[in-house]
């Protein structure tokens, strides 16, 4: 079982890399979390782009947070990705398998996947 | 919604919203009767405002016209023959403002949906909000898990947040952990 003593190892292993970590947030991807939000579905949604930001080694350049209800509650799951310089780009009717399409190809290929957009989505 | 831990993590995201620097997420099992207590420290609100919670239509949110976080709690839990209770202190009146709900479930009752993932929703908590404090305590004849990130940010120390991917990932184990072991 874990102890609270395994976090001594954590903080020793992170020290280096918490300074380069702050200087981050880049690219933005919010996730509401309201009613709404999670009635449809947002935890998973959310801990797949935690867990996949990771994996694919963007923490550094994007940032995942949450948000209240950002007032579509009729598309959520709902995600919305800002990077500087760009336009806001809401993706819509979220899942985890659809979070990690969007990590693979948007914030590592650099193409939008434009099935998922609000306005490309059927209600 | 599916099953009670996503209530829990609606009915404390009131509580991230209100300001609470302090959260607490407790569960007892005992007889039959599932006790959820949520604490907060937040804003807390007005005798009327308290009063308003039973009715959907009282909000304060900005982008829609209904509140349904407690209404929807209300209505599972009475379902199984439980209630809700809210007391609040406001910001105004005292310090020691804040927030308390409690749910009451009767488990043995057809409506009674299951727990759920109550460490997910902790954890996604954490993610959202690293800067506020958690104690979760879940207490049956079986089990006595028990988290307070107090704790763990004084092993931490300052510079490393809560919601850094390595920190989640062992509130996690650490929570499974727990549950494991008891079982
Ligand atoms: N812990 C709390 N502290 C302070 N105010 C609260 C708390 N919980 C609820 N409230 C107040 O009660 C209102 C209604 O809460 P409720 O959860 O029912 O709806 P909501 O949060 O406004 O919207 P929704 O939950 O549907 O996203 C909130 O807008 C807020 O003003
Ligand atoms: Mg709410």
């Amino acid at each position: 079982m874990k102890t609270l003593a395994e976090l001594a190892a954590i903080r020793e292993q992170m020290k280096d890399k918490v300074a380069i970590r702050t200087g981050s947030g880049a690219v933005r991807v919010v996730v509401g979390m309201a009613t709404c939000g999670i009635t449809a579905g947002a935890r998973p949604v959310l801990n797949a782009f935690v867990e996949e930001v990771t994996k694919a080694g963007l923490n550094d350049k994007v940032m995942v947070t949450q948000t209240g209800c950002i007032g579509i509650c009729q598309y959520e799951p709902v995600v919305e990705i800002y990077e500087d310089g760009k336009e806001k780009v809401t993706y819509v009717k979220m899942t985890a398998e659809k979070a990690k399409e969007v990590v693979e190809k948007h914030l590592k290929g650099g193409e939008a996947v434009s099935q998922y957009l609000i306005g490309n989505t059927e209600l | 919604m599916k099953d009670l831990s996503l209530y829990i993590l609606d009915i404390a995201m009131n509580s991230v919203r209100a300001g609470a620097k302090n959260i607490a997420i407790l569960l007892t099992e005992e007889n039959n009767v599932l006790t959820l207590r949520i604490e907060d420290n937040g804003c807390g609100m007005t005798e009327e405002q308290v009063e308003k919670l039973s009715n959907p239509f009282f909000t304060t949110r900005k982008t829609r016209k209904v509140g349904l976080g407690v209404p929807f709690l209300r209505m599972l839990s009475e379902m199984t023959g439980g209630k809700v209770t809210v007391t609040s202190r406001p910001e105004a009146d005292f310090e020691n403002h804040g927030t308390e709900v409690v749910a009451t479930f009767h488990t043995d009752h057809i409506d009674f949906i299951p727990l759920g993932d109550v460490v997910e929703t902790v954890v996604t908590l954490i993610q959202g909000n690293p800067d506020s404090d958690y104690v979760f305590r879940h207490k049956t004849d079986k089990l006595d898990v028990n988290m307070d990130t107090r704790e763990m940010r004084a092993i931490l120390g300052e510079e490393i947040p809560l919601n850094a991917y390595e920190v989640l990932a062992f509130i996690r184990e650490f929570l499974l952990g727990q549950y494991e072991n008891e079982n």
